[in-house]
């Protein structure tokens, strides 16, 4: 991302005053029908590029159809994790891990899994909005139309329901066929959740959805992911800590590629265990 | 050097505490605002240099090349009577002949040997293939007159253009009096004049500099470019994906790596050497053709082709690899899917680049043969064939003065062809091109 030294200094000065609030308080969460079994489990899972152990022995199990929060500061390795659940690090070259790490009793880097495969099941929605420089129709439909199904009317239904899942239907139903980087950066955000939601996954990882976004396509997207909460398991890699105690009921603390603190997100940011959890939370290092 | 200062400055002020930073800051601002302006005047100076310099170059072919555009042509009544074409072989008639009867019959008072032979050199020995060609097409039935607008010969030409001038001693022209004489009595019946000299457009090279034209040359450019395209864009281009995409990183691709980009740099008359010892020698292909000029072409564009692809698929943002990977694109899908089409614009853009350079080239050719005089117009790829730039070499070489002009003129058509070439890269890039 570039950045201009006063946009970063905008930043910095916004996630302070975040920061610099004591008390976050995570609203009361209902429980997930169906939920709440190990979806993906890291044992002793480490992540390393070259010689550098980016990600150090982690042990954790993310609980079905909730929403897990990744927290901590630049650099400690919450884009590294998340990108190791669907095998993206695997176009980093010097880049290998230790340790297993399963998805539904499947060990992601085993020697059998297909990883176009697992790709599918856990879809990922990154920082900068990335569409396709084609249609919106045509992003939408790229994932189905890969893995099969060509059908004009099967196409449509999928589409217009991912639209719809993603809260940008009303918005774009008129124009399906102009580009999609005509759309704003949020709408491109959701255009980029509803692409994902097209190929029917099983997890979403979002790795930082609103930081390139203003504060009220944020809204919209945190919206989104309070709407899929429930049918989806979702990890979200945030900055913002009040967007991951707004909308996460697990908060995973990563420090110096160290899980710190794992816990439901309303004992994190009240209670937390770890003296570096309650530093971070209330602002002293960032 | 500007960061220093504001550095030295803060520092300063923090130990006077009364000198304000502010006002070094603008102090210093005002010798970088004048830096700034010195170094756009450098440029500006510069770019106007290289613009009068082009301007000059450019001026000077046209003002030396615009007239070979024109050609003197002379009216001549050609009286055909029955017997004097060969019944039947009519190609095997005397139309040098029948020619020249026609030029003593317009002229009546040259009786003198000697004189007859001053008075056919005005005209062209085009002249006799012209009527063969106007016979061959409609025969003529009985006794008639064909009236035909044959070339005059190149010096006469270039007395037309001024080129010669007619008020200095015999001696110091090519014309004699007597044949200056002959050709006022032409202008006086309006029987000589200028005009579009179709023959350069559509002949091949010729002894004479009237009958010589460029067409044999840009036919055996076409065909040596088509060659060199069929055969560079393809290997260029998996190249540059393989390298690029597929490609593992270890000693053996960072060698194949400095050697492309030293293959860029290399002479080009070494790719013509390797041509001639390989392809020819070797291979036993037949020389002078379009054939091996492409291939030797092919060898000299594929570096730059490869480099320029490189970088095409280099710009490709990751992020779009990131999003067709995240909703289940195999590697491949993703590079035929997506990056390709996205390099697209950049990858023609350097092979046309590379095609125009090639287009221009030289000294490869003369190592293969391709410097032959070559009359005939090319018909494929196996003909002996020159090309454009060649043939302003020979040109160029020749001394008559009526090849300075064509030379010229042979240099605007070449650069005619380079920049709608160019053209065509800038329109490709501009409609291929999108945002993201
Ligand atoms: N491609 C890479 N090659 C080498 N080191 C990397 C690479 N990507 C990230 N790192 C390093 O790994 C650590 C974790 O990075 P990352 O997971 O991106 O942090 P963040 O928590 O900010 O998302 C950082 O120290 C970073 O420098
Ligand atoms: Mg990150």
């Amino acid at each position: 991302m570039q950045m201009t030294a006063g946009e970063k200094e905008a930043r910095e000065v916004a996630a302070k005053s975040d920061t610099n609030r004591e008390i976050f308080l995570p609203p009361e969460r209902q429980r997930v029908k169906d939920g709440g079994k190990p979806h993906v489990s890291a044992k002793n899972f480490s992540i390393f590029y070259g010689d550098f152990e980016a990600v150090k022995k982690v042990n954790a199990d993310i609980l079905s159809k909730y929403v897990t929060a990744i927290i901590g500061p630049s650099g400690c390795g919450k884009s590294t994790f998340l990108r190791a659940i669907n095998r993206m690090n695997d176009l980093i070259p010097s880049c290998y891990t230790t340790g297993t790490i399963m998805f539904d009793g499947e060990d992601i880097y085993g020697r059998f899994t297909d990883e176009v495969q697992l790709r599918k099941k856990i879809g990922m929605v990154f920082q900068k909005p990335n569409p396709f420089p084609k249609s919106i129709f045509d992003n939408i439909a790229y994932g189905p139309r890969l893995h099969g199904v060509n059908d004009k009317k099967t196409l449509e239904e999928i589409v217009e329901k991912s639209l719809l899942k993603a809260a940008l239907w009303d918005e774009v139903k008129d124009r399906l066929d102009r580009n999609a980087l005509g759309l704003s950066g949020g709408q491109q955000q959701r255009l980029c959740v509803a692409r994902t939601l097209a190929v029917e996954p099983e997890i979403l990882l979002l790795d930082e959805p609103t930081s390139a976004l203003d504060p009220k396509a944020t809204a919209k997207i945190e919206d989104l992911i309070e709407e899929l909460r429930g049918s989806y398991t979702i990890l979200i890699v945030t900055h913002n800590m009040q967007q991951a105690s707004r909308v996460s009921d697990y908060t995973m603390f990563y420090y110096e590629g160290d899980l710190v603190e794992y816990a439901p997100t309303k004992q994190l940011f009240t209670n937390p265990r770890d003296q570096v959890t309650e530093d971070y939370i209330t602002g002293r290092f960032s | 050097m500007s960061k220093s200062t504001t550095g030295s400055a803060a520092r300063s002020s923090a130990s006077s505490g009364r000198v304000k930073t502010i006002d070094i800051v603008n102090k210093g601002l005002k010798s970088r605002y004048r830096k700034e302006k010195r170094f756009r005047v450098y440029g500006l100076l510069s770019i106007i240099a290289s613009a009068v310099f082009l301007a000059f170059l450019l001026s000077s072919i046209v003002f030396n090349g615009y007239s070979a555009f024109l050609q003197t042509y002379i009216k001549l009544d050609v009286p055909v009577k029955t017997g004097m074409i060969n019944e039947q072989n009519p190609r095997r008639s005397d139309f040098q002949g029948i020619i020249k009867a026609a030029i003593r019959d317009y002229f009546p008072d040259v009786t003198e040997r000697k004189d007859t032979r001053e008075l056919y050199s005005i005209f062209s020995s085009g002249a006799a293939f012209q009527l063969r060609e106007k016979v061959l097409k409609n025969p003529p039935e009985g006794d008639t007159t064909i009236s035909l607008w044959v070339p005059a010969d190149d010096d006469v030409d270039m007395l037309m253009k001024g080129h010669m001038k007619r008020d200095v001693p015999e001696s110091e022209r090519r014309l004699s009096d007597k044949q200056l004489r002959w050709i006022e009595k032409l202008e006086t019946d309006k029987r000589i004049e200028k005009r579009f000299n179709t023959t350069f457009f559509t002949a091949g090279d010729s002894r004479e500099p009237e009958l010589a034209g460029i067409w044999g040359a840009v036919k055996g450019s076409f065909y040596t470019m088509i060659v060199t395209l069929v055969l560079s864009f393809p290997i260029g281009i998996a190249a540059a994906v393989y390298l690029e995409e597929f490609a593992p990183k270890n000693i053996a691709t960072d060698f194949i790596e400095v050697n492309i980009n030293n293959l860029a740099a290399v002479p080009s008359i070494v790719f013509g050497l390797l041509g001639l010892a390989v392809f020819l020698n070797f291979f036993g292909m037949p020389r002078s053709t379009p054939l091996v000029g492409g291939i030797v072409l092919m060898l000299m564009t594929l570096p730059t082709i490869i480099i320029a692809s490189r970088a095409a698929l280099k710009a490709v943002p990751p992020s779009i690899r990131e999003a067709a990977l995240g909703v289940g694109s195999s590697k491949l899908q993703v590079i035929t899917g997506h990056v390709l089409p996205l390099a697209l614009p950049g990858m023609l853009t350097g092979t046309i680049i590379g095609m125009a350079q090639a287009l221009g080239e030289t000294a490869p050719l003369l190592m293969i043969g391709m410097v032959a005089f070559i009359v005939d117009i090319p018909g494929g790829f196996t003909d002996p064939a020159a090309v454009m730039p060649v043939q302003i070499y020979l040109w160029a070489d020749s001394p008559e003065r009526a090849f300075v002009e064509r030379t010229s003129a042979a240099i605007m058509v070449l650069l005619a062809f380079l920049v709608s070439m160019n053209a065509v890269a800038v329109i490709m890039r501009k409609r291929f091109e999108r945002r993201w």
